[in-house]
């Protein structure tokens, strides 16, 4: 082993010598080691605290919502096959008037047992206490309302309960495994300041809302490995005649579905990046170490000649790729445990959980770590073998020059007619077509990066202007707490500020065609509605026919059922009757599922009279306050939308995240591009050497030989953005179809500019990459080329 | 050859040229003030042993490397005083080189190679009558690869006659090839010389090649030994070594 400290004195002169080359590739690592680091690290923390909370607070199975049920059904239902324990709670949604607050805020009303914590979706307390069974003016909100608004315990807040206003002191702030993620009603971004959850004792609850001995709620765990599906079958049945509005399992609760898809995001993160990262350094590896290997021929022949073994011969040049991954994994680990935080930190700003559990992120650790060496020792793998078998005479022989010879490829460019510098540039390409092709690829993964980063920016945008500016144009929703007959428009035609009123009526039905089926709102509108509209595909307002329905574009999807098709509705409350209608047409809709009839046509379904139970209003904007503060006094709205709120919410986040994912895919994408071009270029210089000095020597100027040098990077730079943009485009899509869910779909707009822009970056990159190797032109030393045979 | 007649004009005159290559401890002398005169048409061998000093000054007569001091003019053209824009400029439009390992490009057939000067040339004949002046007009599509020394190095003044150069500069054209096949090189040369009249510089270190040339300057320590006039060259068919 005394001898091979020479080997490792050659080996770190080696890096330094390459240092720039080694660095672009240990970047490139660092990357997909980082991406890993957090994604896998952050998915299993994640996951894990989700689980734990889960279990400690008896996080239910199954949900479902009534009208108004019997707790007399509650041992029918516990007795149901699979069910493990029943919750049944009271619940409803007040108007909030709270202290210093000119907006109105809406609170989600949650009923305690009056003996005992609760058997599912266990409260956790994290100040004060819960309110006591028999207090009538006592609630617990949760923490994120109470900490957005500076509340204490002791904070007195009012709450219209069901048409009454109430005094209600806080006693305590909580979390719960319901509300991880929270949305307000008609929101798309949490809004703690204006959105709470509040607990109060069932008894007060019950007589505010007519609910005694009756519930509203109901929260089911199953014992282990029971099948969901039945459960919700038979507890449908049973509660059928209670205003059922069917029950759902976890997928469909919105904060599990919620969190559930950024788990599963992380996963995909995790899954798709780091290899194609790993990928390009290892091909970067290969093309590195596989020329140092034809320039160290002799070197390679003279330590066997020395007595070298052919094994620490490989050993030796692998260590060269290990010595650069180590570095990379370094530099990972730096950059994956401070994206691992400030992801932790965002986390913390969307998910209200009291815990995180890192379970062991060494795991983390390891497994990219392991990976990324593994990546750059595959890369060197083939080169350090080749270099192990070189018999050592053959090895200190030059070697054979590059065998061109004449072939259809050849006939054909010289055929085009092209200059010898442009020759030479194709020749090349051409001579070595894996290595060119892969470049190319690597490349065209940096365009790829960029386009499927870049066009969620303008699928945001799209999102926005068809949910908040061509579909609903209305500036606040009233949600009345039962429905109202159409006079009432008048009355809040009458409200301060109110421009503008429109009804409309929302149903909840079960959709149905063949064994697929969903459940959501019917939204029925009158005709000639300006404010709420449905669009078609082009953007355009549409209305449905008197008798037929129009739905969204998911929903026709999930439902297989194409314009034309009759479908089966269920209507889920009042009389549950069942109808038949044919979808007229499909609209775009990009969040929840949507289906839309006229208001007549509904009521002739379900033979009734005119009601209300949306109230769409435009406002003055210059009178928002005195809306608002009329609304506080309104007893029977339960719950106002505030569209200006969700507008801007949705657009402050969009903006605060576009500008930091912007810039880490602009870095990303210029890492791979320099590690690819930098590297290539280099080699381009290597190998070209002594040809470019030949040409030199020749007369040709810097100008000219450099583009020859240039020339072969530049264009492959070039190949490679079409490529990058049918990449891009495949991601874009992956990713849109890995989102779309009931919650919300992306729209695929992939503007010319997200290409141009994706395309301008990365060929600068290529640029600069290729002008850093230009300089070395300079130092080229003419008449040692002359006087030296390769 | 009778030399009795006026001397022909000068292409080449050095006076007191001197090359020193400082690598920062040792002071190399390359050249020690060299006064020497090339003159049209003329066939000058430069021989002398490595280090000898015969290599600095192709490479200062060739635009590639300046002098530390003296003059060095081509024509009425002072080398020393030219930017590097100027030399290649120098290079590309006067002077063709020929090396001892060819320096073809391996990606370009023969053709290309006489063709990768003869685009860039302001005069030049057609890259196949260069290939046709050194017996290669049946290869002119065959890559290096696939061509013998003495082949690759007919391809290599082939290229660089083509532009039809003021003067031709070669390093040891025969330094790489055996006995047989330097013959055949040299007497490309011989021809190139007689035909079209370039003033045509060889340097080499061995001797028998100094038999084909109408002047001899030996080399020996960075100066001029002597020059000797050869009274009868012999053609270089009757040349061997």
């Amino acid at each position: 082993m005394r001898g091979l400290r020479a080997l490792d004195r050659k080996l770190l002169r080696d890096i330094r010598r390459l240092w720039a080359q080694s660095l672009a590739i240990a970047l490139v690592l660092a990357a997909g080691v980082a991406i890993l680091l957090m994604s896998f690290g952050m998915h299993r923390a994640l996951f894990e605290t989700r689980e734990a909370y889960y279990e400690r607070n008896r996080f239910a199975d199954v949900f479902a919502a009534v009208t108004r049920a019997p707790r007399t059904l509650l041992p029918e239902i516990r007795a149901l096959p699979g069910v493990r324990a029943v919750e049944a709670r009271i619940t409803g949604m007040a108007v909030l008037d709270l202290p210093d607050h000119p907006e109105v805020a809406v609170g989600r009303l949650i009923s305690l047992p009056p003996a005992g914590e609760p058997l599912l979706n266990v409260p956790l307390l994290r100040e004060g206490r819960l309110p006591r069974p028999e207090a009538r003016d006592e609630v617990a909100v949760n923490e994120p309302f109470a900490r957005a608004n500076g509340y204490a315990i002791g904070t007195v807040i009012h709450a219209t309960l069901n048409g009454q206003k109430r005094a209600l002191r806080i006693t305590g702030t909580v979390l719960s495994p319901e509300f991880i993620y929270t949305l307000p009603p008609g929101g798309l971004m949490p809004d703690n300041l204006n959105f709470a959850v509040m607990w109060l004792p069932e008894r007060m609850l019950a007589a505010a809302y007519d609910m005694e001995g009756a519930f509203n709620d109901l929260a089911l765990a199953l014992a282990r490995g029971a099948p969901e599906a039945d459960v919700i079958d038979r507890l449908d049945r049973l509660l059928e005649h209670y205003g059922a509005q069917g029950a759902h399992g976890r997928d469909l609760q919105q904060s599990h579905a919620f969190v559930d898809s950024e788990i599963e995001q992380l996963r995909n993160m995790a899954v798709v990046l780091p290899p194609v990262f790993f990928g390009i350094a290892a091909f970067l590896v290969s093309m590195v170490v596989g020329r140092i290997i034809e320039l160290e021929r002799s070197e390679i022949g003279l330590m066997k000649a020395l007595g070298y073994s052919n094994r620490e011969v490989a050993f030796h040049y692998l260590s060269l790729a290990a010595l650069i991954a180590v570095a990379g994994i370094a530099v990972g680990y730096g950059v994956g445990a401070w994206m691992s935080r400030e992801l932790a930190e965002l986390y913390a700003q969307y998910f209200d959980f009291p815990y995180v559990i890192f379970a062991n992120p060494s795991d983390a650790y390891a497994v990219s770590g392991v990976l990324g060496l593994a990546s750059a020792l595959l890369g060197a793998l083939r080169s350090a073998m080749k270099a192990a078998r070189l018999p050592p005479a053959v090895a200190m022989a030059p070697p054979a020059p590059p065998f061109y010879r004449r072939g259809a490829i050849d006939r054909v460019i010289a055929a085009l007619r092209l200059s010898q510098p442009t020759t030479m540039i194709l020749r090349g390409i051409f001579r070595w077509p894996l290595r060119a092709a892969l470049t190319a690829l690597g490349i065209a993964f940096a365009v790829a990066v960029l386009v499927s980063s870049g066009f969620m920016f303008d699928s945001m945008d799209e999102m926005m202007d068809n949910a908040f500016f061509r579909a609903n144009r209305q500036d606040a929703t009233l949600v009345p707490t039962r429905e109202l007959p159409p006079v009432a428009l008048d009355e809040v035609a009458r409200l301060p500020g109110v421009m503008m009123v429109e009804g409309g009526r929302s149903v909840p039905v079960r959709l149905r065609h063949g064994h697929l089926s969903r459940r959501l709102a019917i939204e029925a509108r009158p005709p000639g509605a300006t404010l709420a509209r449905a669009l078609d595909a082009d953007g355009n307002a549409v209305e449905a026919p008197s008798d037929g329905i129009l739905i969204s574009k998911r929903l026709s999807e999930v439902l297989e059922a194409p314009p034309g098709t009759v479908i089966e509705v269920e209507f889920l409350s009042g009389r549950r009757e069942t109808a038949e209608v044919t979808v007229a047409g499909v609209v775009t809709q990009y969040i929840g599922l949507g289906a839309y009839m006229q208001e007549e046509a509904l009521r002739r379904l379900r033979r009734e009279g005119p009601r209300l139970s949306v109230i769409h209003v435009e406002l003055d904007p210059a009178r928002h306050d005195d809306f608002q503060a009329a609304l506080k006094e309104l007893p029977r709205l339960s719950a106002p939308v505030m569209l200006n709120r969700a507008r801007q919410s949705f657009q402050e986040t969009i903006d605060q995240n576009v500008t930091v994912m912007a810039t880490i895919y602009v870095i990303v994408a210029v890492l791979i591009t320099v590690g690819v071009a930098y590297n290539f270029a280099r080699i381009q210089l290597s190998e070209r050497a002594r040809d470019l000095a030949s040409l030199r020597i020749l007369g040709f100027t810097e100008g000219e030989v450099s583009y020859i040098l240039m020339g072969e990077t530049l264009l492959l730079a070039i190949i490679a953005q079409p490529l990058g943009w049918a990449i891009g485009t495949g991601l874009a899509w992956l990713i849109v179809e890995g989102f779309a869910s009931d919650l919300y779909t992306i729209p695929l707009v992939l503007e010319r500019d997200t290409f141009a822009k994706a395309s301008l970056v990365v060929l600068a990159a290529a640029a600069a990459s290729a002008l850093a190797v230009r300089r070395r032109l300079a130092r080229l030393d003419l008449i040692e080329v002359m006087k030296t045979r390769e | 050859m009778t030399e009795a007649a006026p001397q022909p004009a000068e292409v080449f005159r050095t006076r007191r040229l001197t090359k020193v290559y400082d690598t920062g401890k040792v002071k190399v002398m390359a050249l020690r003030g060299v006064d020497l005169d090339l003159y049209e048409s003329e066939m000058s061998v430069l021989l002398g042993p490595s280090g000898s000093g015969k290599s600095t000054l192709l490479n200062i007569l060739g635009g590639l490397d300046r002098p530390t001091s003296g003059e060095v003019w081509f024509r009425d053209i002072n080398l020393a005083t030219l930017s590097d824009r100027e030399l290649t400029r120098y290079r590309r439009d006067k002077v063709g080189f020929v090396f001892q390992f060819y320096n073809l490009v391996a990606s370009l057939s023969a053709r290309e190679n006489v063709a990768l000067v003869t685009d860039i040339a302001a005069n030049p004949m057609p890259p196949e009558e260069a290939l046709r002046l050194v017996g290669l007009e049946h290869r002119m599509d065959h890559f290096p690869a696939e061509l013998s020394g003495g082949e690759q190095q007919r391809v290599a003044i082939a290229r660089a006659i083509a532009k039809r150069p003021e003067v031709l500069l070669c390093d040891e054209p025969t330094g790489a090839l055996d006995s047989k096949t330097g013959v055949q090189v040299l007497s490309v040369l011989d021809r190139i010389n007689a035909e079209l009249g370039t003033t045509t510089v060889v340097i080499t270190h061995n001797a028998a090649i100094r038999l084909m040339a109408h002047r001899v300057i030996r080399f020996h320590d960075g100066q001029i030994a002597a020059v000797e006039v050869n009274e009868a060259r012999l053609p270089p068919e009757e040349i061997s070594w």
